[in-house]
């Protein structure tokens, strides 16, 4: 068949568009360019930098395929950096890699692929796809220590029946890494990517004060019960949960602080001892069904963050809202902005976003 | 399948003269500059090549310095001759021309089917101290040619230099510097090598040069001239012009409006190349439409080719007006060599191409 294979440059996705043409598939290389380049060389170890795509144009070189780069700055810029400063500046913690794979990767790209006559989407993520008695089902990737399932949970089920994951059933990166030295690519040895790829040193609050201004405006740290502890500069710097960063606000005698919500709005910050974070109810929005959506409460697994074992839940669909109410078996940190992704055993069952919901009245509070 | 190359804007096929005397020319061992008799076989050549080339776009030998290409030959020309002067310079204008004048030139907007704006660039010129005018013969995406002898008549009436951007008029189009100060050509869009270029000027203007060195080109671009490469494009310039372009392009034209009424034309309504058209197809990017028809056999091209091979909406059809069908927009340009059932295969591919568009946004 005619496969596009979204080329990053790394080692993950050379492999696959390697390995597809190994079996025998025509293959199209696509690279996306999603930022300047310029500013985006001092990076090392970020996806998509200008050296990225010089080396997935080398891999597609040396396999011999058509690749092409797709200037993809524009709506980039729109939806996920600009999805992501408006996020921090509602006092959420988002997950731009969600965005990314949600609109630019699988939405564009899935479309570029029907257009171009083929029949598969394929990328470098460890997930494993599944052909189900009711159609395509995504399913956590063999090696835990590289699936990306949580961050594939926005792909709606059209797009999953296009889309092919060859890495999922790998072992281990390390069986990646031998796959390309076998197939003689010459980023086999390459670094793995690591945090967000548009944000230059992990510092994100520099972008977000850039594109959203009042997210770094002044305001209140308060303790959960109302007392004013202090001064911050501005809500972009905070997510629930956080500790660091409090400064004189992060110790209430000998208790120690963290974020318990953000009241963007009014530019406060929440504090509470660990315990007074915790809540064991959730609102979830945007919900991405990869199941018929249940009419009866569910009994399943859900993730609030990318890095945590999923923990034991009833949701409850709320159709005519569009809003999944979630009930933890055991109270946990739930961070607005942050994806909430269903699972029964390895499958992925639907994802949404975390919705703020303040745990207390901020002016209350304040007064 | 046999590819159908149809991206002579971008780069011309050589012609084979250009290849024989290039191959002669590399076999010579001497360097133009040296006064031994190698190197007075190679000054030969060398003055020979400039001029048959003086001569066949109206200059003399003496007034045509050789370059690396168009774009250095558009810089010298602009930054060159700029001193004491404004630049003046079409909205359609090649990157190479916008990047020498700089964020300061004054922008004369062209009208609705890419020609230049004669009123605005009169307006221009009646304000304002002495300028530099800066304009294309020809423009790369469309093929629409702007009206150059209107253009210098009213640049000498106001005492205004006017340099010409040639760049895509030899091997299409007879022309000529005419009344014209200063001319840019390149030798790959002619069929010949790329990497050598010329720019021509009327007797007695001196650019102050970009490169100085060893005192080539009458101290006016350093360095040792690439000697065969300018015999390629001595022997390229002596093509004569190929026939049955513009039948094949309208038969191309014809062909996408029948299988397609909605495409529009950029610029048809205007003087144009006979081997350019700009096709536009609302609604779906220049940028699958490229890679549709690659996959299928056909090579064009999106606007002007950047160096990264990404694909950038068009500031030319954005300058005639057009808003997001600018995005939307294909060069087609048909070579010197193009095969006689082009216009039957592009027309194939194009409906597979469309077909396949069409289905997947119902």
């Amino acid at each position: 068949m005619r496969v596009l294979v979204a080329m990053s440059g790394g080692v993950d996705s050379s492999v696959v568009a390697a390995l597809l043409q190994e079996a025998g598939h025509e293959v199209i290389g696509a690279t996306l360019q999603l930022y300047d380049h310029g500013a985006a060389l001092q990076k090392k170890g970020a996806c998509c930098a200008g050296q990225d795509i010089l080396d997935a144009r080398r891999v597609a070189d040396k396999l011999g395929i058509a690749h092409y780069v797709l200037d993809r700055e524009e709506i980039f810029r729109r939806d996920v950096m600009r999805d992501f400063a408006d996020s921090y500046a509602r006092g959420e913690t988002p997950v731009p890699c969600i965005r990314c794979n949600q609109t630019v990767k699988f939405r564009d790209m899935v479309a570029m692929a029907e257009d171009l006559g083929c029949e598969a989407l394929a990328t470098g993520h460890y997930a494993r796809r599944i052909e189900g008695p009711h159609g395509a089902e995504l399913h956590r990737a063999v090696d835990p220590e590289r699936d990306q399932s949580y961050f594939l949970a926005a792909t709606t089920s059209a797009q999953l029946a296009m889309a092919r994951f060859p890495l999922g059933d790998m072992p281990d990166k390390a069986t990646v890494r031998a796959a390309a030295a076998r197939l003689g690519l010459a980023v086999a040895e390459k670094p793995d990517s690591q945090d967000i790829c548009f944000v230059p040193a992990g510092r994100y609050d520099a972008l977000v004060g850039k594109l959203r201004p009042d997210a770094a405006e002044p305001g209140e740290f308060i303790h959960a019960d109302g007392r004013v502890l202090g001064q911050h500069g501005g809500v972009s710097g905070f997510t629930v949960g956080q500790g660091r960063g409090l400064g004189q606000a992060s110790w209430d005698g000998e208790e120690k602080l963290y974020v318990a919500a953000v009241d963007a709005p009014k530019r406060r910050i929440v504090l509470a001892p660990r315990t007074g974070l915790e809540r064991r109810d959730a609102e979830v929005g945007e919900v991405n069904w990869l199941i018929p959506p249940p009419a009866a409460p569910l009994r399943c697994a859900v993730k609030l963050r990318a890095r945590e074992v999923p923990r034991a839940a009833e949701v409850t669909w709320d159709a005519g809202a569009g809003l999944l109410r979630v009930v933890l078996d055991e109270p946990g940190v739930i961070a607005p902005g942050q994806a909430c992704v269903m699972y029964d055993g390895d499958r992925v069952l639907g994802g949404g976003f975390l919705r703020t919901r303040l745990p207390v009245d901020t002016d209350r509070a304040a007064a | 399948m046999s590819r159908l190359y149809l991206d002579a804007n971008a780069t011309e096929p050589m012609r084979p003269e250009a290849v024989s005397a290039m191959a002669e020319a590399l076999a010579l061992p001497g360097n133009p500059s040296s006064v031994h008799a190698e190197g007075r076989a190679a000054r030969r050549v060398l003055e020979e090549a400039r001029e048959v080339i003086a001569t066949r776009f109206g200059a003399r030998g003496r007034d045509l310095v050789f370059t690396s290409g168009g774009t250095e030959a558009n810089a010298l020309a602009i930054r060159g001759l700029a001193a004491g002067r404004r630049v003046l310079l079409g909205a359609t204008e090649h990157p190479a021309v916008l990047a020498a004048a700089g964020p300061d030139a004054d922008v004369i907007p062209v009208l609705g089917d890419g020609t230049l704006d004669l009123a605005a660039l009169e307006a221009a010129l009646v304000s304002g101290g002495p300028a530099l005018v800066a304009v294309m013969a020809a423009n790369n995406e469309t093929g629409v040619l702007h009206p150059v002898e209107s253009i210098s008549e009213t640049c000498r009436r106001h005492g205004a230099l006017l340099h010409v951007d040639a760049v895509q008029m030899p091997g299409r189009l007879p022309f000529t510097l005419g009344a014209a100060d200063s001319m840019a050509l390149s030798a790959h869009k002619m069929g010949g090598p790329k990497g050598v270029g010329a720019l021509l000027l009327r007797p007695g203007l001196d650019p102050a040069p970009l490169l100085t060195g060893g005192g080539q080109e009458s101290g006016r671009r350093g360095g040792t001239e690439a000697l065969p490469a300018i015999a390629g494009f001595a022997a390229a310039a002596a093509c004569p012009l190929p026939e049955g372009l513009a039948a094949m392009r309208d038969a191309i034209e014809i062909g996408v409006k029948a299988l397609a009424p909605e495409v529009i034309i950029a610029g048809s309504g205007a003087p144009r190349l006979p081997n350019t058209t700009s096709l536009i197809l609302p609604g779906v990017a220049a940028e699958t439409q490229v890679i549709a028809l690659d996959l299928g056999g056909v090579a064009v091209s999106a606007g002007a080719a950047c160096s990264s091979g990404k694909v950038r909406q068009s500031h030319v059809l954005a300058a005639m007006g057009y808003g997001a069908e600018a995005a939307c927009a294909i060069r087609v340009s048909l070579p010197w060599n193009a095969p006689e059932d082009t216009p039957a295969r592009f027309l194939a591919a194009w409906e597979v191409m469309r077909g396949r568009l069409i289905a997947h946004r119902r």
